[in-house]
Order: structure tokens, then C-alpha cells, then sequence
């Protein structure tokens, strides 16, 4: 498993326990803004982070120098999601509008590099 | 990997970058003014993430690396059966979205008959081939 996956799977895992101890605090009664950042610490954290990292892994190889395409958009993949919903959980409570706008942009730029970088991996022998 | 896993998780990709997309603006729009018609569109992120990103990358990846009947063309079972899934779970996503902006009921319900169509004719493929690994004969 390369080091990226590790990050990737690991984070995720730290993501799926937020998000669940979030939503037991929405189950008591938490406040209004624990719901979106509960779902999307779920599936962007967990779900997405763990897709992204196993993708990584185990997608068929773009070519023998460069096995799983161009690392650079793989990182960047990693930093920006991650940055982009870390800013999220900071914004949100204080809906700081800066912050949201950034973490939105953060995260779609996340999505944009990891379907750039796997599209190629996509294909038949 | 297969054609029909390239369409299925090519076609994931499409829908994670334009689910993406919309929560991007959804999300922007808690900080600057968007038009307030976007709202509309957040059951279509829902449905272009949950369904067309999810489900149907789980879709291409189970019916590329589930175990094989051999190794002839048949041996992913009936490949028309995947296409088929396909064509059905792509057609209920755009019917959704259309029957929801559209305020048109009726379609969403032709749209998720057509993904409940497209999950059975996937199961009907997959369920021989959830068994121990290696290559067997059918």
C-alpha cells in the first residue's frame, strides 16, 4: 500500500469516528450547523477520503514509469480535500463566509485533481 | 478491466465532478449571494453523488474484480446484463434530476424505477459470482 493510500485510509478512519460521535451529539440535541458538518464529515471524510486512497492504490497502472499517474495531483488531491473540509468544520459553526467560500473551492479542486489523475487508470488492458 | 466497469466508473467520475460542483456553489452560497433557485438543485447533488458517483462506481468495480467463471468473454457472466444496468441507473439519475427541477413527479418515479431495474439486473449479474475465488467452471 503506498504512503498517499496510508494517509488517505488513515484520515478517513479519524473522519468516520468524528462523525459519528457528531451525530450522537445531534442526537441530543445539538445545534443546527452539526447536521451538514456531520453528513459531510461522513461522505467526503470517510467515504470519499477512503475511495480516493484505495482508488490510488489499487486502479490499474497508468505506465510503468509512473504506475499510478502523476503524483503531484494525487497530493494535491489528498491536501486540498482535506483542507477544504477542515475549513468547513471551522466555518460552519461561526458561519465565517470567507471560510466557506475557500473549503468550497478547496474541496472541488480536491475532486477535480483525483478524476484528472484516475481517468487515465480507467481503461482496459 | 472490462468496457462496461470503464463506462461504469468513467461515468462515477463525470458524476463526482458535477455532484462536486454543485455542493461547491451550494456551499459558497452560505457566504456569498447566489441565486436563490440553486437551492432547487440540492436534491440533484444528492442524487449525482449518492447514485451516480457511488453507487455506480461500486457498480464498475464489482463487476470488474468479482470472481470469474474463466477466462472467456462470458466468464463476468452476461456482460449484456451490466450494459444494461448502465443505460438504466444513467437513465433514472437524469430522470430524477429532471422530475425534481422540473416539479414533475412523475418522472423521479420513472427515474427510480429505472435504478431500482438497474440495481436487480446488477444483482442478478453479481450474485453467481459472490462465491470463493478462482477460476471455476460455471
Amino acid at each position: 500500500m503506498p504512503p498517499l493510500t496510508r494517509w488517505f485510509v488513515k484520515l478517513s478512519l479519524v473522519y468516520f469516528v468524528a462523525a459519528l460521535t457528531g451525530s450522537v451529539w445531534q442526537a441530543a440535541g445539538g445545534p443546527l450547523w452539526l447536521t451538514p458538518v456531520t453528513i459531510h464529515l461522513l461522505v467526503v471524510g470517510w467515504v470519499t477520503g477512503m475511495i480516493f486512497g484505495v482508488a490510488y492504490w489499487m486502479f490499474p497502472k497508468f505506465s510503468t514509469e509512473q504506475p499510478r499517474g502523476a503524483n503531484g495531483l494525487a497530493v494535491a488531491s489528498f491536501v486540498l480535500l482535506n483542507l477544504g473540509l477542515l475549513l468547513r468544520v471551522v466555518g460552519e459553526p461561526r458561519a465565517v463566509g470567507w471560510l466557506l467560500v475557500t473549503s468550497a473551492v478547496l474541496q472541488w479542486l480536491g475532486a477535480a485533481a483525483f478524476v484528472v489523475n484516475t481517468w487515465p487508470r480507467v481503461k482496459g488492458r | 478491466m472490462p468496457a462496461v466497469s470503464v463506462w461504469l466508473i468513467r461515468g462515477s467520475l463525470l458524476y463526482l465532478l458535477a455532484g462536486f460542483t454543485l455542493g461547491a456553489l451550494l456551499l459558497a452560497g452560505k457566504g456569498v449571494p447566489i441565486p436563490a433557485g440553486l437551492w432547487h438543485w440540492l436534491p440533484v447533488h444528492f442524487e449525482f453523488l449518492l447514485v451516480g458517483w457511488l453507487v455506480q462506481l461500486v457498480m464498475g468495480v464489482a463487476y470488474w474484480i468479482f470472481p470469474r467463471f474463466g477466462l472467456t468473454r462470458a466468464a463476468r457472466g452476461r456482460e449484456g446484463f451490466a450494459w444494461l444496468a448502465f443505460v438504466l441507473l444513467n437513465g433514472g439519475v437524469w430522470l430524477v434530476a429532471l422530475g425534481v427541477l422540473g416539479d414533475q413527479p412523475a418522472l423521479a418515479v420513472m427515474g427510480r424505477s429505472a435504478e431500482v431495474l438497474a440495481a436487480a439486473t446488477m444483482a442478478m449479474n453479481v450474485w453467481a459470482r459472490t462465491r470463493a475465488s478462482g477460476i471455476s467452471p460455471m
